[in-house]
């Protein structure tokens, strides 16, 4: 009875699979010759020697995250506004990526901290607002791990994530008045020209990265609740469910 | 609907959950024996030093403020779920937003109420003396309830109709509470030493601050939260 409909929808979703992976494949490729590139022509830095490389993933990480969070405000605006599930769905990707991405930074950020600093840790204003910022989107990922109905989910998650996004800056004020030992970020003047390079094509790699991630989780997402709308109407005997 | 209707509304809200919570008395029973009790555990934790005491009670005050008052904001929401409330209160007219400003006033009164049995007994557990600028210190308490209270309030109107409700809230809320814990923390210590450096005001303002621009919010996206 609804079995037809669901042979009908799985030729797109595998042929969006293969495209999906032939793309996945690009951008790896695209990401690991920026790291070449820039690991070949870059020289050791005169205090940290190979150490500096580290930059090169979690200085691009730090800024995308910025650029997934954004995402998420604009997309749960966008849902309030319009109630569609498509922003939801957007929302969700882009925060999962995000939250990705600033678990990255911070994994990558004690790695470099422990031989420079000597430390694996501490309650420097950039990591710790960072660490608070992590903690906000993994509560609005857990908020919808949690709640069930896909409408409720997607009101409330849209919420959260809009008062997250505006506790950003706040947050970040308050922990640089409380501590400030993170450098204060180098500007193309005070990096050697190879360097600037280097970093910036690695940032347009990991954007281009980070984007593919949220179209993918996206396109999955979508899949999923197409499932669902799915089942729902095959359980009511083909009928329409309330949603139809 | 004017804004007197709207304010009566708020004022029946307001008088139902305070008439609830006196009538019980369950929840001010056990949120102020839970503050209590943290302030003992974070004795027991620092060591019987007064020194150290009185250096960490500012911040011992506000955690267990927090981890007591948060068990306050689910229940609040709990009772009505219990008994279908919810339902015909969102089924009455007038605006979403006057359930809020309600069960935030409600709220609010609830945890001042906490702090003022919870607080005397931090001064005296963690041997600190009132400093001449006292009423400052009540000013920055009270600012930090109201930041506490209202993301708190916000956020249990999800959490209670939530699976996992009693991890949810504090999952969601504390990351959240972050610059109310840090300034109400670093304001009243700098206030409890006599405000030294002068810089308990830039503190103040941080919280005036995020008070505002939560309470905007709240009140803008409460309608979106409850109405599903």
């Amino acid at each position: 009875m609804g079995v037809g409909t669901v042979e009908l929808s799985v030729a797109p979703a595998r042929a969006r699979r293969s495209t999906g992976m032939l793309i996945g494949l690009g951008v790896f490729l695209l990401l690991a010759a920026t790291q070449a590139y820039s690991i070949s022509i870059s020289t050791p830095d005169r205090d940290m020697g190979h150490l500096q490389k580290i930059m090169y993933v979690h200085v691009p990480a730090a800024w995308n995250m910025m650029i997934a969070y954004f995402i998420v405000a604009i997309a749960s605006l966008r849902y309030l506004w319009k109630g569609r599930e498509k922003d939801d769905l957007l929302a969700a990707a882009a925060a999962e990526t995000g939250a990705l991405m600033t678990g990255l930074t911070l994994a990558l950020g004690m790695i470099w901290g422990k031989p420079t600093w000597g430390i694996w840790w501490t309650w420097d204003a950039r990591l710790t607002s960072t660490a608070v910022l992590f903690f906000i989107y993994v509560g609005y990922l857990i908020l919808r791990a949690f709640v069930d109905d896909p409408d409720r989910r997607a009101q409330w998650s849209a919420a959260v994530g809009l008062l997250g996004a505006l506790n950003v800056p706040i947050v970040y004020m308050s922990v640089r008045w409380w501590r400030t030992l993170h450098q204060v970020q180098s500007s193309p003047s005070t990096l050697d020209p190879n360097y600037t390079l280097s970093l910036r094509i690695n940032a347009i790699a990991v954007m281009i990265v980070v984007l593919f991630f949220i179209r993918h989780r996206y396109q999955t997402m979508q899949l999923e609740a197409a499932a669902d709308a799915m089942h729902e109407r095959i359980a009511l005997g083909d009928r329409g469910g309330i949603n139809a | 609907m004017t804004w007197r209707d709207e304010w009566r509304r708020v004022q029946a809200i307001v008088w139902k959950d305070l008439t609830t919570e006196r009538r019980s008395k369950a929840g001010i029973n056990a949120v102020v024996f839970m503050g209590v009790l943290i302030l003992l555990l974070f004795g027991f934790a620092l060591g019987p030093d007064t020194e150290a005491l009185r250096a960490a009670a500012a911040g011992a005050l506000w955690l267990a403020i927090l981890f007591s008052g948060v068990l306050a904001f689910n229940r609040s929401y709990q009772l009505e779920l219990d008994g279908g409330a919810l339902e015909s209160l969102l089924l009455y007219p007038g605006s979403r937003w006057a359930i809020y400003v309600g069960k935030l006033i409600a709220n609010l009164v609830f945890v001042l109420i906490v702090e003022a049995i919870v607080i005397p007994v931090a001064l005296v557990l963690y041997q600190v003396a009132l400093p001449p600028g006292w009423p400052a210190l009540i000013g920055v308490t009270v600012l930090g309830t109201v930041g506490f209270v209202t993301l708190g309030t916000f956020y249990a109107a999800m959490s209670s109709r939530s699976r996992a409700r009693e991890v949810l809230l504090p999952l969601l809320l504390f990351p959240m509470l972050i610059p109310v814990l840090l300034s109400a923390v670093e304001a009243s210590t700098s206030l409890l030493g006599g405000d030294p450096m002068l810089e308990a005001g830039a503190w103040v303002r941080l919280l005036g601050a995020f008070d505002i621009i939560f309470l905007v919010a709240s009140l803008l996206a409460f309608e979106y939260v409850i109405e599903v």
